[in-house]
């Protein structure tokens, strides 16, 4: 493989690409370094480098089996990479917080738990006192502005309810970093579009980083500040596009020009990808 | 709409059924009024020996003895199970242990457990314990060996220690699994019990009601403790399915 510029650099035309990400206004939140990763023969990632700004919702979309996934699930702590090195600002995973919201969210809040104390559970975890559990997490539900039944357990829920709470629970630590690996993908597609819009809110409110994994180019480009693009695997950065398209995005997004542009630029960079051999 | 009303009656329909084919043959003496006592005899048998008979003191000691022997499996098997199901290699290497023991016939047992404990209550309540504690333990440590992968990720992703994940993931998820096989264990242990009851030297329990009433032809009596045999069997079950809608209402959901 090409030893010289490693994948950030690898730019593609028209849109502005990063990184180096914003060096001007934003210092990288997260910084991976020759992250390498197989899985028995398959080289999914192989010194992998990357730059995820502060503050910005970053879409991971590519190619079928590319490693998106992977990529959060290494950055999150949940697999562990063969080499490499992610910071969060110069900190290990161990040293901060961050939330991560799983595809399935029936299997990953506890059935026995009414929603309020599932979103609550981690601050039991960081060893929060109970009456301060339950105010931290009422005062979440109120700064959000979501209107649900806490009281009810999971499975009384519908699946987007589910996800919300799902969310929710990741938020009520206020995590410096949020990971998504596709949280719509089990919904049906009006609970889809209620929830982007959703997420779009606690985005803006929370201001939090997010990194979104998304099979849906639609969803990836509309909800993201920036889109990362993978190769065909082992991954690299097939481009990183900046989508300067203003928020709140609502459904008039979906038609302006500039996001329909972007839209298609990211299709072809995906096109070209998927067809390289 | 107007079949709902009567759906929940639907049950009784068998139990009519049963009854009416039972008092027509009776009464038609198609079979020998010493082998099959009319539904009445055995009703009135039924009613009088529970009703501070010898009936009734036998229901309490085979209870008791059920009781017993599903609580000391379970205090063992739980917790065994719990540890089974968290190491895998731990169980893979008993796994055929287990199995090999849990396919035995417990009534195969009653010799030796006759040599250890004699011929009293401990016998009776320790076979049927030992029966009842296999099917426990690999109910308990397969429920907790197929807890949610997802589940544990989202636990350890928040912070919890492998402790915590065991606390109030695990255990919590292998619920439902722990209630089929203490159903399944109080089922085996009555069977294990009424058996010893009749055989083991023993003086009371529904197994000595139904073995004694036969010996001395008293037929209604014979039919009655049967009854008695199967309205406690019925009833342990729902207690535990009661017990589990309660306490583990996620199931299944």
């Amino acid at each position: 493989m090409d030893a010289a510029p490693h994948a950030l650099r690898i730019q593609s035309t028209g849109v502005r690409s990063a990184p180096p990400v914003g060096s001007a206004s934003k210092r990288p939140h997260v910084t991976i370094r020759g992250l390498s990763k197989r899985f028995d023969k398959a080289v999914i990632y192989d010194n992998f480098d990357l730059d995820i700004p502060r503050g910005e919702l970053i879409s991971v979309f590519g190619p079928n089996g590319c490693g998106k996934s992977t990529l959060i699930n290494m950055i999150a702590g949940l697999i562990p990479p063969d080499a490499g090195e992610i910071l969060f600002d110069g900190m290990r995973l161990a040293e901060i917080k961050f939330g991560y919201v799983f595809q399935n969210y029936r299997e990953a809040l506890f059935p026995w738990m009414r929603a309020f104390d599932n979103i609550a559970y981690p601050l039991k975890m960081m060893k929060v006192e109970k009456a301060q559990r339950r105010a931290r997490t009422e005062r979440l539900v109120a700064r959000l502005g979501i209107k649900l039944d806490l009281n009810l357990y999971p499975y009384q829920m519908s699946g987007g309810q589910q996800q919300l709470v799902s969310i929710m629970r990741a938020l009520v630590v206020e995590p410096e970093i949020l990971f998504l690996d596709e949280p719509f993908s089990a919904l049906d597609y009006e609970m889809t579009l209620f929830m982007r819009e959703q997420l779009q809110k606690l985005f803006l409110e929370s201001g939090t980083t997010m990194v979104l994994v998304s099979h849906d180019l639609e969803e990836a480009v509309y909800l993201a500040d920036r889109v990362l693009l993978l190769s065909r695997h082992p991954a690299q950065v097939a481009d990183f596009t900046l989508v300067g398209v203003a928020r709140p995005r609502t459904d008039a997004t979906l038609s302006d020009p500039e996001f329909v542009r972007l839209k298609a630029h990211c299709l072809d960079v995906f096109q070209r990808e998927v067809r390289r051999t | 709409m107007k079949s709902n009303r009567f759906e929940g009656l639907l049950p009784l329909v068998g139990v009519a059924g049963l009854l009416l084919v039972w008092f027509v043959v009776t009464w038609q003496q198609w079979v020998d009024p010493v082998l099959l006592p009319s539904p009445m005899a055995t009703f009135r048998a039924l009613w009088i020996g529970m009703n501070g008979g010898v009936l009734g003191f036998d229901f309490v000691k085979t209870i008791y003895r059920t009781a017993t022997s599903t609580l000391i499996a379970a205090v063992i098997a739980i917790p065994l199970g719990i540890v089974l199901g968290s190491s895998e290699k731990l169980y893979r290497s008993l796994e055929f242990v287990i199995d090999f023991f849990r396919s035995t016939p417990a009534s195969a047992m009653f010799p030796l457990f006759l040599v250890l404990f004699g011929v009293g209550d401990e016998t009776k309540i320790s076979v049927a314990a030992f029966g009842a504690i296999l099917v426990i333990l690999f109910n308990v440590a397969y429920g907790v060996m197929n807890a949610r992968k997802t589940r544990l990720l989202a636990a350890k992703v928040m912070g919890a220690s492998r402790l915590r994940v065991l606390f109030d993931v695990m255990l919590l998820e292998s619920l439902p699994q722990t209630f089929v096989g203490l159903r399944n264990g109080v089922s085996l242990a009555l069977v294990i019990i009424v058996v010893a009851e009749m055989f083991i030297g023993s003086q009371d329990g529904l197994g000595h009601s139904v073995f004694e009433a036969q010996q001395l032809f008293e037929m209604p009596r014979m039919y009655a403790a049967i009854f008695a045999a199967g309205a406690l069997g019925y009833g342990l079950n729902l207690l535990f399915l009661v017990i589990e809608r309660r306490y583990v209402h996620w199931t299944g959901k």
